[in-house]
């Protein structure tokens, strides 16, 4: 009680009223570590010779020690214990790292255990709850881990390991297996980006390596990406696993798998409705954009897929839809894009008409796309009609002057692509809204004759007893 | 089912249909919604044959349209003909209960679950549990994540055959190789052991929970407790210890916090369903173990249980358990790292005086809540103060006010408003118990300077505060103390003070009697209707309007009505409106 009770008050303390953007700029970069019950005595190891300072013959012995010395796990959040053991452990595995770059035969059979052990006990943990209580990656900054220091070299050494000439998959495999690769992927999650860095390139190696885990991890992935979706919406790495996928997508063979399809339809498209989209959406569009120049045929889903779930209330993500779909149809084949032109464009003459300037605005620049243009031009009788009644009327009322001096270049370019079709639909812009108003009314009416039906029968059977 | 004569020719359904397929969003959303409104116009035939073979085909749609449509088919019973025809709603709602939207499909679970209570029996086995299998066994995760809610509501009323293959599928599923499946089962596994039958439990469920609560995932593991705590109220005392206790044990020790976390959330339903024997064996050692978590996320979680694990315990153990083994660990947690832990232990640690009586409270627990009252954290602080009653009633107001009437002072000028709000609230209660002459000593000054606070939301509880004062000590009490005083500040230079002022008056005149308001208050109010700030103005005139009907009828239209038609023609507007409407309020015009 007393460390409480004297602990000078500091101001800097968090108080738990002020606004949470205010509270964190004065925070100072925290730090946490989640080895569970790591805490208790102190570790004790005992020095080793350098590695350079004994004979060939011993360094795999030696080799084999120094890595199982380097299976003590440290207590980082307790900056003060085990000083000496820390350093010391710190400074093997700085040994560790350059022997396995340099060395040649100290590869033995027996080492892949061992360096898979020390590897699995330093890096593989439950990853800390977050230090705020709803970590917003655009707004907070990360928690860093503690432990960075060892953690730090001991990915460095397995990276090392991973690509060193002597690494031989074949015997790998039997401690290199799916389970060490699920709790790889947990990593993923972590706060701190360094650290999914490394990740990054791990996962990759081991993908390149291990041809037998390779439609694991991918299986693996799928579900982190589906629960990210759909339970949670929270998960650090999904930008680096991204990263990941664009390449694997890059080398996948021709014609694509129906399970690659699925991900792309029942994984890849879904992961737009998610929340935190701009943290993760180049990557997102990238692969998106592999998958089609893979294969053409898919465009058609894929933008009927992206149609369905256009943001309704979130601008910021709309710029971003509208982004990746001009990136889309800059790879788009003719053929494509007649498939998709009616539903894509009625959804870009909404985008135009956007109250949002900035949303209209990235719509209208798909007309200062030459490709894109010439795939309207080339089906200007099919598309004009759609755009026209929205360009026509933001011409007149859109409160932002360069919105609407867009829109009359627009329909400058519209009116020398097809003159016909553009006279003919301004001579029926008033008729064509009188119509609608009629169909409205149409509407209502039979709405109003449906509910007096329902009042009807109402009534009718609050009068009969049912037998 | 004779009513759709008629109006097959006025309502075709092609012009329905349309309304549906409507190009905008927000109509078609509107058109599913009066769902029933097209089928009563159908009649139950046409709606069985037509409109949801229709409904069925065209489920590609906004995930908004759909979720208003599985919820519209949950109550549609009626309108296809009653409960002999409710089959036929199934169709629609399987393909709903696969779609990926997670809102969605479960809605549709929960029409499903709905309208299986009005499937006959035969029809449940004809119909419903072919549904339920085919969802089971579904390619794509979303359908048998779905399946997984829909077992329970079944089972109790089909033939034994037809359980043992429910039982048969719902293993599988809890075996399922995606994450999100496992996870579904998991969550629905206490209510499904609940509708089996005990020997079904004991064979079945718990091999189930023992493989959900050591599953890979600590996403899984987490829920597979919350089921253990349901299976664990199922089963008889003498089986707890071989059949859920190891598995239980093992989740509270899990490496994942995340599944501590649970634990530490379901103990007092955990506490509940293993009765007393094991709660002193096994329950006391893991909640100290809880307590001291090296995670403040599960060290917050159990302290927030510490009232009611302690309330529960066994009588004839209760205090030495305290005593002995859980509040040295709730001492250690006064002084945590953590604020929310802290502040999750502030809000139970007072209500432990009542369990242990006044002596201990005194030697034990005082110390700690004078810790936490000084406690750097606002939270922790403002937690201890509102729950000072239950100390209260333990050890007394005299000994209470000793030892915390510095600390309250103190808090009383808090940096942070809400922290004074919190004391001013408790104030009058505070008041009631230490009597005038204590109070006049003590709390007076304090009471008098939240009037003048530069926060409103204190200056106004301050106000509030006066009333509940006045309604305890009375109005001669008030004439002598704080009436003055009150009326003081309507010289004030500062019109914000001007204006306490009269909020003060609206809240005490009708407290403070007819007497005192028309000799004292009412002057000083007709007086500051000359204000040069407006904002006063306007006050007076609704500070008139409210102590109006506590005045006599010679004063009113003497005094307040004159000055009240000045204030009518005011050149300020909102000093013209209140003024108006407090004449007419009070109907002087």
């Amino acid at each position: 009680m007393s460390s409480a009770a004297t602990t000078p008050p500091s101001v800097d303390k968090v108080d738990g009223f002020s606004r949470k953007s205010v509270r964190k700029a004065k925070q100072k970069r925290s730090q946490s570590s989640s080895q569970f019950r790591s805490q208790g005595k102190p570790i004790e190891l005992t020095p080793l010779p350098l590695l350079k300072d004994v004979s060939a013959q011993e360094q795999p012995e030696l080799f084999l020690k120094k890595l199982q010395q380097c299976c003590a796990v440290f207590d980082f959040i307790d900056t003060l214990s085990d000083l000496k053991m820390k350093e010391y452990k710190r400074s093997t595995l700085n040994e560790l790292v350059d022997y396995v770059t340099v060395s040649r035969g100290y590869l033995t059979e027996q080492a892949y255990p061992e360096v898979v052990k020390m590897v699995s006990y330093n890096i593989f943990r439950t990853l800390p709850p977050s230090e705020s209580n709803e970590y917003d990656p655009e707004e907070d900054e990360p928690t860093l881990e503690a432990s960075w220091p060892h953690l730090q070299l001991v990915y460095e050494f397995f990276i090392r390991f991973l690509e060193s000439q002597e690494f031989q998959p074949s015997i790998a495999k039997k401690y290199i297996d799916q389970k060490f690769v699920l709790q790889l992927l947990e990593l993923f999650d972590s706060e701190d980006p360094r650290e999914r860095d490394y990740l990054k390139t791990v996962l990759h190696r081991i993908y390149g390596k291990f041809l037998g885990l390779r439609a694991f991890i991918r299986k693996q992935i799928n579900n982190i990406f589906l629960r990210f979706v759909y339970e949670t919406e929270h998960y650090n790495g999904v930008a680096e696993l991204l990263e990941i996928l664009g390449s694997i997508i890059n080398g996948f063979a021709l014609p694509l798998k129906a399970e690659h399809k699925q991900f792309l339809v029942k994984v890849l498209i879904p992961l737009h409705t998610v929340r935190s989209l701009s943290l993760f959406h180049a990557q997102l569009a990238y692969c998106i954009v592999q998958f089609l120049e893979k294969d053409p045929a898919l465009t058609e889903p894929v933008i009927r897929g992206l149609l369905k779930i256009w943001p309704k209330t979130c601008s910021q993500k709309e710029v971003m839809f509208l982004g990746e779909l001009e990136e889309i149809l800059d790879v788009i084949e003719p053929t494509q894009f007649v498939k998709i032109q009616e539903p894509l464009f009625k959804q870009i003459s909404k985008c135009v008409s956007s109250p949002h300037f900035q949303v209209a605005e990235r719509a209208l620049y798909y007309w200062n796309n030459e490709y894109i243009m010439s795939l309207i031009e080339e089906n200007s009788n099919v598309i004009l009609p759609i755009m026209f009644t929205s360009l026509y009327r933001i011409s007149k009322e859109h409160w932002n002057p360069a919105i609407v001096a867009l829109v009359y270049n627009v329909l400058k370019a519209f009116m020398e692509m097809n003159s016909t079709l553009f006279d003919e639909l301004t001579s029926t812009y008033k008729s064509d809204r009188q119509r609608e108003k009629k169909k409205e009314k149409e509407r209502e009416e039979l709405w109003k004759r449906l509910e007096d039906l329902e009042l009807k029968r109402s009534l009718q059977s609050d009068g009969i007893i049912p037998t | 089912m004779a009513g759709a004569e008629g109006d097959d020719s006025l309502y075709p359904i092609a012009v329905l249909i349309d309304e549906l397929r409507n190009e905008d969003v927000q109509l078609r959303l509107n058109s599913i919604k009066k769902l029933s409104t097209i089928a009563l116009a159908l009649g139950v035939e046409r709606t069985r044959t037509e409109l949801l073979p229709f409904l069925t085909d065209t489920i590609y749609d906004e995930d908004e349209v759909l979720l208003a449509l599985a919820e519209q088919l949950g109550s549609f019973t009626v309108l296809v003909g009653g409960p002999e025809f409710v089959h036929n709603l199934l169709p629609p709602l399987e393909s709903l209960a696969t779609v990926e939207e997670t809102v969605v499909r479960d809605k549709a679970v929960e029409s499903l679950r709905k309208i299986s209570q009005e499937h006959s029996p035969v029809d449940l086995e004809v119909h419903f549990v072919p549904l339920v299998k085919r969802l089971a066994s579904g390619d794509w995760f979303t359908s048998r994540t779905s399946a997984c809610g829909l077992f329970s509501v079944c089972y109790p009323r089909v033939s034994s055959s037809v359980k043992a293959d429910i039982r048969q599928h719902f293993r599988t599923l809890c075996s399922d190789d995606t994450p999100m499946v496992r996870r579904a089962a998991a969550s629905k596994l206490g209510e499904f052991a609940k509708v089996l039958e005990l020997d079904y439990v004991k064979s079945d469920i718990i091999p189930l929970f023992t493989a959900l609560a050591s599953d890979e995932q600590d996403s899984v593991r987490l829920l597979a407790v919350e089921a253990g705590v349901s299976i664990a109220t199922l089963l008889p005392q003498e089986d707890l210890e071989a059949l859920v206790m190891a598995t239980l044990r093992q989740a509270a020790e899990d490496k994942s916090w995340r599944v501590r976390y649970m634990v530490a959330d379901k103990f007092s339903e955990l506490q509940k369903a293993v009765g007393p024997e094991i709660t002193k064996t096994d329950l006391v050692p893991a909640f100290q173990n809880l307590l001291k978590d090296c995670e403040a996320e599960v060290r917050a979680a159990a302290a927030n249980k510490v009232k009611v694990f302690c309330e529960n315990l066994p009588e004839d153990s209760r205090e030495t358990i305290i005593m002995t083994h859980i509040l040295p660990c709730v001492k250690e947690l006064v002084s945590d790292t953590n604020q929310h832990v802290k502040s999750a232990l502030a809000s139970v640690i007072m209500s432990l005086s009542t369990i242990l009586g006044k002596d201990n409270t005194v030697e034990h627990l005082l110390p700690l809540f004078l810790v936490q009252l000084k406690d750097e954290c606002p939270e922790v602080r403002l937690n201890i103060i509102s729950n000072l009653d239950c100390v209260n009633e333990v050890i007394g107001i005299r000994q209470l006010s000793q030892s915390l009437l510095p600390a309250i002072v103190e808090l009383a000028e808090d940096a942070k408003w809400r922290v004074r709000l919190a004391i001013i609230e408790y104030m009058p209660l505070l008041a009631g118990q230490l009597g005038v002459e204590f109070f006049d000593e003590k709390l007076n000054s304090l009471c008098m300077a939240w009037l003048i606070d530069h926060v409103f939301a204190i200056r106004e509880a301050a106000t509030c505060n006066l009333m509940k004062l006045v309604e305890k000590f009375g109005a001669v009490w008030a004439q002598n103390t704080i009436v003055p005083k009150v009326l003081g500040m309507a010289n004030d230079s500062n019109y914000l003070h001007r204006m306490t002022t009269l909020f003060c008056i609206n809240a005490l005149s009708e407290v403070c009697g007819q007497e005192i308001t028309t000799k004292h208050m009412l002057p000083v109010v007709l007086k500051m209707s000359t204000d040069q700030v407006a904002n006063v103005r306007f006050n007076v005139a609704r500070s008139l309007q409210k102590i109006g009907p506590v005045l006599d009828s010679s004063a009113l239209q003497a005094e307040v009505k004159p000055v009240l038609e000045k204030l009518a023609t005011d050149q300020d507007m909102d000093v013209k409106y209140f003024a108006l409407e407090a004449i007419s309020v009070l109907a002087l015009a």
